[in-house]
């Protein structure tokens, strides 16, 4: 016969690998299975870190270009108010603020509340606006009241008069805002002392040597730039994002070499196939080419079943495995809506360390068979 | 007639140098005329598949030379002699060897895949070769839930779905009851007024003493019994 068109080869000879790995079906079937299942385990990691990773950025937007803490024995400690105005008056500072925040640790839900007065609480005194975590740990919703416990001893009522939404759970679920009044109330000190003071500087290239500058005024105290903010969060998620990869990266090994020892030997079966192939007349690059086919196919499927899976698992069912890894700092785990947010890199790293591998280690077999006299396979 | 085969001096040695090193061909000469229905005759372990598999181009000769018509195949790089194999030969293995989980049809249809032939054609072509041997009624069966007799037959159609000139077959009565042999010379009868060189490997009187053959080779111990032509 004589040869016919190259589109029609390639069609048949996909065919033949389809109808191959369905004659297969429960081995194949239980590759994809564990393959996908690594695939989607490893994606939704670097998913859910690279969506922290862009949710701190995001955030970051709107955190003060420099803050300035008094530190008393290398400790952090209050500012007394007069400050704000010497550092108002550092040129390049458009505003200076000063802040009232700190931690609440609640024995009934043994969580730790990070209490804050805001510039302007939309409030009144006696009331609360609650992040989502408090509202559930507390069991609280609007217009009940949450009793806190202040370090003088006494007890007082607040009426929670809002819940934060949702969508900004990353950094509020943990918060308690109150009025300046039910702050010092509750945590003592006067109203001549500051947390902190937060700086804006809106020319960015002036925000180190202001940073300088504070220091020289006020010595004994330490000035964090967003930038420094950024990089800490950065290192955060990092640090937590390297420890769920590092475990992960073990059972991407450990499939590999699952997968090495499955591609690198060809059963009897398949050896002889490959020797019949090649009697009848077919040549080394057409089993070559089922069999990247093949691998292609395989390993195909399961990377996008498992980096599919892992979209859906990060950015629609809120990372519900790894999130009590990877998430926030608080002890109240926020509940986690993240943006898609994907880096390309990391997606095709991954695909070139998982598809490319595994269709090589299948063809390296095949080609060793493929290579050899028929007669010599087949026996 | 002319000579379509022609062996000269072949010598196959498995594991060579080896201390289970084994001669299964031992300086084989002969030459297979076109047209004509050649039994290799011999008991087990004579070296007639080994010679069947270097003449039919699916292993390599340790030394000696085989020419088909003028050209050598034993110089030939891989991929002009899987020309020579999809082209000019059409094996029937003992065991048939049919692919497993795939039907008749498509079994009958492998060796033109990679020729890239439309595939509607093809499966017709592989239905007429089913029908032509009887066993067109279980083209959609797999190869695996086939009879012997069966199968044997999809095995021939599958060696003609090329239309090869040569067609070479393994003890092909090895596992056919008397009658199911019978139906096999038939076919070789078939194959032969076609002007098919046909060339078969047996122990089998039943193919050796049919009077559809033309020449008996007989093999002992890797050697030819009969001085080659």
């Amino acid at each position: 016969m004589t040869p016919g068109s190259w589109l029609e080869r390639q069609r048949s000879l996909l065919d033949y690998t389809l109808s191959s790995l369905a004659r297969r079906p429960a081995k194949n079937l239980a590759l994809v299975t564990v393959y996908a299942l690594v695939v989607f385990a490893v994606a939704s990691g670097l998913f859910l870190g690279e969506a922290l990773r862009a949710e701190a950025t995001a955030a970051l937007q709107g955190a003060p270009d420099v803050v300035v803490q008094r530190l008393q024995a290398g400790r952090h400690d209050l500012i007394a108010a007069g400050e704000v105005e010497r550092l108002a008056a550092i040129r390049g500072v458009e505003r200076a603020v000063g802040r009232r925040w700190g931690y609440l640790y609640r024995p009934s839900s043994r969580a730790n509340l990070t209490v804050m007065v805001p510039e302007r609480f939309w409030g009144g005194d006696g009331e609360a606006v609650i992040g989502e975590g408090v509202a559930r740990v507390e069991q609280v919703g609007v217009g009940e009241t949450l009793r806190l416990e202040a370090s003088s001893g006494e007890s007082f009522d607040v009426k929670v008069r809002e819940v934060l939404p949702p969508g900004t759970a990353l950094f509020t679920t943990d918060l308690l805002l109150l009025s300046e009044a039910s702050f010092l109330r509750l945590f003592g000190g006067g109203p001549d002392r500051f947390t902190d003071i937060a700086l804006q500087v809106p020319n960015a290239r002036e925000i180190s040597k202001v940073a300088e500058k504070v220091l020289q005024l006020l010595p004994g105290s330490r000035a964090i730039t967003r930038l420094e903010m950024a990089r800490t969060y950065q290192s955060i998620f990092d640090w937590r994002g390297g420890l769920v990869m590092a475990l992960l990266s073990t059972a991407l090994l450990a499939f590999a070499l699952v997968a090495w020892d499955k591609a690198a030997g060809l059963s009897a079966e398949e050896r002889r196939e490959i020797g019949i192939l090649k009697a009848i007349g077919w040549d080394v690059s057409d089993v070559l080419l089922v069999k990247l086919q093949e691998g292609a196919v395989i390993s195909g499927a399961a990377f996008t079943l498992g980096a599919v899976g892992a979209y859906l698992h990060v950015f629609l069912g809120s990372a519900g495995l790894f999130a009590p890894v990877l998430e926030g700092w608080s002890t109240l785990a926020p509940r986690l809506h993240l943006t898609p947010a994907i880096d390309g890199l990391q997606l095709a790293t991954l695909f070139f360390l998982t598809v490319v591998p595994y269709t090589a280690a299948t063809v390296v077999p095949a080609w060793r068979s493929a290579t050899a006299d028929p007669d010599a396979v087949m026996r | 007639m002319s000579a379509l085969i022609e062996a000269r001096e072949l010598r196959r040695v498995f594991h060579q140098g080896r201390s289970d090193q084994v001669e299964a061909v031992k300086g084989v000469s002969l030459s297979i005329a076109a047209g004509q229905v050649t039994v290799l005759r011999g008991p087990s372990g004579s070296g007639k598949t080994s010679l069947l598999a270097l003449l039919g181009a699916m292993a390599r000769p340790t030394s000696g030379r085989i020419f088909l018509g003028e050209r050598e195949l034993t110089s030939l790089p891989e991929r002009f002699l899987t020309e020579e194999r999809r082209r000019t030969f059409g094996f029937v293995f003992q065991q048939f060897n049919l692919v497993p989980g795939l039907s008749a049809r498509e079994n009958v249809m492998l060796p033109a895949l990679p020729l890239g032939h439309p595939r509607a054609g093809l499966a017709r072509r592989a239905g007429a070769l089913l029908e032509r041997f009887g066993v067109a009624h279980r083209a959609a069966a797999r190869a695996d839930r086939l009879s012997g007799g069966e199968a044997q037959r999809v095995a021939i159609a599958r060696a003609l779905i090329n239309e090869p000139a040569v067609i070479i077959a393994d003890e092909p009565t090895a596992n056919l009851d008397s009658v199911l042999s019978g139906v096999f010379m038939e076919l070789v009868g078939t194959l032969r007024a076609s002007g098919k060189t046909i060339i078969v490997a047996s122990h089998d009187p039943l193919v050796y003493e049919s009077p559809l053959v033309d020449r008996v080779i007989s093999m002992r111990d890797g050697r030819l019994e009969e001085p080659a032509p």
